[in-house]
């Protein structure tokens, strides 16, 4: 049976390359949306920076700390130990997931309906693996952490959110001098950013490019980048023009702009966190799939991910952007949204917070889910005008429903696959 | 491609619309005193154009009201009460429309105010229009008010300006006292049905200040539920 393996090795490991390559394309070119668009809402950066920021950041992020849940989708969710007989059935299973998940994707995205890459990638393993092969051959436990995270971290990042707030409220906002205190303050803001972005990074994410730091190390590391990145966030600050007129009105105009200042900062966090996350939505399926064909069909080796799979996905994303991007920034532009920076800095920073400690530790988390989280988190400390509660209702409803549709399109696409090869 | 943004889940905010909504409700209630002076000096073709002025103000003003309510559907997550959002809404509205009746009333009775209490009548109208004018002033502390997320110094600051309203309208309730006082006085040599009236129309300037106390009112209640 291995044999299969063996005569269609290369022939699978590209229709898998493939097939990783466009999810990654159309995570670049719809996903991003979401990552970004809080900054290009409110107006703290403009289309242009927001593509150069997210096509770099991105690229940074999904290389770089992207394989900690890489490897959760390549091997965690499935009990190998089922696979053992028969590793063909898990490359195929795998590469109708990426199939499902992409379709799936497509197919909401035309319907206009916010759907979770995460989800339907996770949904797609799920399904093909319990009906495919047998329930037992899911890891249930671990299945049902992806998902209570699913809950958890909207939670978390909207407590942060809520937290940061109110701390800018009581630093900044409530205080004699507003302007003189955000000049002051917002460039630790910033450097906290950095600091939680790269302590993660080199922590968890060096290792699977190769890379090892002690802890030490690790902290020295982080600390110095955080405070390049506060420094220079203060020289930033010090050049911007103010508006000099000093009535209370224009001083909190002044302070947003000196929080958008910040946002640059955030925006880059958050595009970071998107690609750690969400590359792997892409690739997990495709390391796994070649895994298990370079060794021939042995499961299980704890070997690392091959060192092209991280760089295909890291470019897939930033083509997806490079080439809509653009459109998908503008429409989003064309919105105008009540956000101000202050506001919309607490959210990015608390969802790319959780989202890079969630890609530290391996879970496959909604970027999306939790920037909502980390919204209403706002909107709990009362910073933010009107939140549209509907609108949230429906993005839950087409997450929950993403699962058994991914689920019910894979197991549908591996028997399909599985007909074609055996 | 449809964009599946995040950005749905913000809608649009309400607090610009209800400040826009209080300046036209103090352009509309401000054209008054050129609309008594016309009066005053027996000036009627020009006090029926300012009256037509008045009439179309308050007309924007409801249309903005009906697009407030409009955007404000239930379902929505915001820092202060729908219901109190509305409630303050209506109470603005209703500054507009007493301007209406007032000038309404003056032009239907071509009723002019006596010359004996021309001077403190002009003195009342426009302490009247000052409590407006505070309280348009506090309904545009709502941006900063936000900013702040609705608390600390900017609340205090609101707060002042809602104690310095009920000042005003204490104020202008001595003035009506003085003013039907001095009617009182030349009120058997006028037309008793003209004098009627003026009581009317002294009344309803009062409710100007009123209606702005409780725009005042109902702002300090909004702060007040966390």
């Amino acid at each position: 049976m291995v044999d299969v393996l063996v005569t269609n090795g290369s022939l699978l490991i590209a229709i898998a390359a493939i097939f990783g390559f466009l999810m990654a394309w159309g995570i670049g070119a719809n996903d991003v949306a979401n990552a970004m668009g809080t900054s290009v809402g409110s107006n703290a950066i403009t289309i242009k920076q927001a593509i150069i920021i997210a096509m770099i950041f991105e690229f940074a992020g999904a290389y770089l700390a992207g394989g900690e849940v890489t490897s959760t989708i390549r091997k965690g969710i499935i009990d190998s130990a089922y696979f053992v007989d028969s590793p063909e059935l898990l490359v195929y299973g795998m590469i109708s997931a990426l199939l499902a998940a992409g379709i799936w994707l497509i197919a909401a995205s035309a319907l206009g309906w916010p759907v979770s890459t995460t989800h339907s990638i996770i949904g797609a393993i799920v399904g093909f693996a319990a009906v495919g092969v047998g329930t037992e051959a899911v890891e249930w436990l671990k299945v049902a952490a992806i998902v209570g995270s699913w809950v958890v971290t909207p939670a978390i990042s909207g407590f942060i959110a809520f937290m940061i707030f109110q701390s800018v409220q009581k630093l900044i906002f409530d205080t004699d001098n507003p302007l003189e205190n955000a000049k002051r303050y917002v460039p630790f803001y910033m450097a906290l950013a950095g600091f939680m972005m790269s302590l993660v990074t080199i922590q968890k994410g060096l290792k699977h490019i190769g890379l090892h730091f002690s802890t030490a190390e690790a902290y020295a590391l982080a600390l110095g980048i955080a405070v390049i990145v506060g420094v220079g966030g203060s020289l930033a600050i010090k050049r911007l023009k103010m508006d000099s007129q000093a009535d209370r009105q224009t001083q909190f105009g002044n302070v947003e702009k000196v929080f958008a200042v910040l946002m640059i900062v955030t925006a880059s966090c958050m595009a970071f966190a998107h690609g750690s996350n969400d590359v792997a939505n892409a690739i997990g399926p495709l390391a796994a799939v070649v895994s298990i064909v370079n060794s021939g069909g042995e499961i299980g080796s704890e070997a690392a991910i091959v060192w092209w799979i991280l760089p295909l996905g890291a470019i897939g994303i930033v083509l997806g952007l490079a080439f809509f991007g653009k459109r998908v920034m503008q429409t989003i532009g064309k919105n105008i949204t009540h956000l101000t920076p202050s506001r919309g800095f607490a959210a990015e920073l608390a969802a790319a917070s959780t989202v890079v400690i969630a890609s530290g530790t391996g879970l496959p988390i909604s970027t999306t889910q939790t920037l909502v989280g980390a919204v209403l988190g706002v909107g709990m400390a009362r910073g933010i005008a009107a939140i549209n509660m509907g609108v949230v209702r429906n993005i839950v409803i087409s997450w929950v429903i993403t699962l058994p549709a991914g689920a019910a399109l894979s197991i549908l696409f591996f028997f399909t696959i599985k007909g074609i090869f055996s | 491609m449809p964009v599946n943004s995040i950005l749905g889940v913000f809608a649009k905010s309400p607090i610009k619309p209800l400040q826009e909504h209080i300046d036209k409700v103090h352009q509309c209630a401000s054209i008054l005193i050129p609309f008594f002076d016309a009066t005053a000096a027996g000036n009627w073709d020009e006090a029926i154009v300012l009256r037509k002025q008045i009439s179309a103000t308050e007309r924007e003003a409801d249309s903005l009201k009906r697009e407030i309510r409009l955007t404000l559907p239930g379902g929505l997550f915001m820092p202060v009460e729908r219901t109190d959002l509305l409630e303050l809404l209506t109470q603005q509205d209703k500054i507009a429309n007493k301007a209406k009746d007032i000038s309404g009333r003056i032009i239907g009775r071509q009723l002019v105010i006596p010359q004996e209490i021309q001077v403190p009548f002009k003195a009342y109208l426009s302490r009247c229009l000052d409590a407006v004018i505070l309280a348009k002033q506090a309904i545009n502390e709502l941006d900063d008010l936000l900013e702040t997320g609705f608390r600390g110094r900017e609340v205090d600051l609101v707060a002042k300006m809602i104690a310095k309203l009920d000042k005003i309208e204490e104020d202008t309730d001595d003035l009506q006292i003085k003013i039907r006082r001095q009617l009182f006085a030349i009120e058997n040599d006028m037309n008793p049905i003209d004098v009627m009236f003026l009581y009317k129309i002294i009344e309803w300037v009062g409710d100007l200040a009123d209606l702005a106390e409780r725009v005042g009112s109902r702002l300090e209640l909004m702060l007040a539920r966390v």
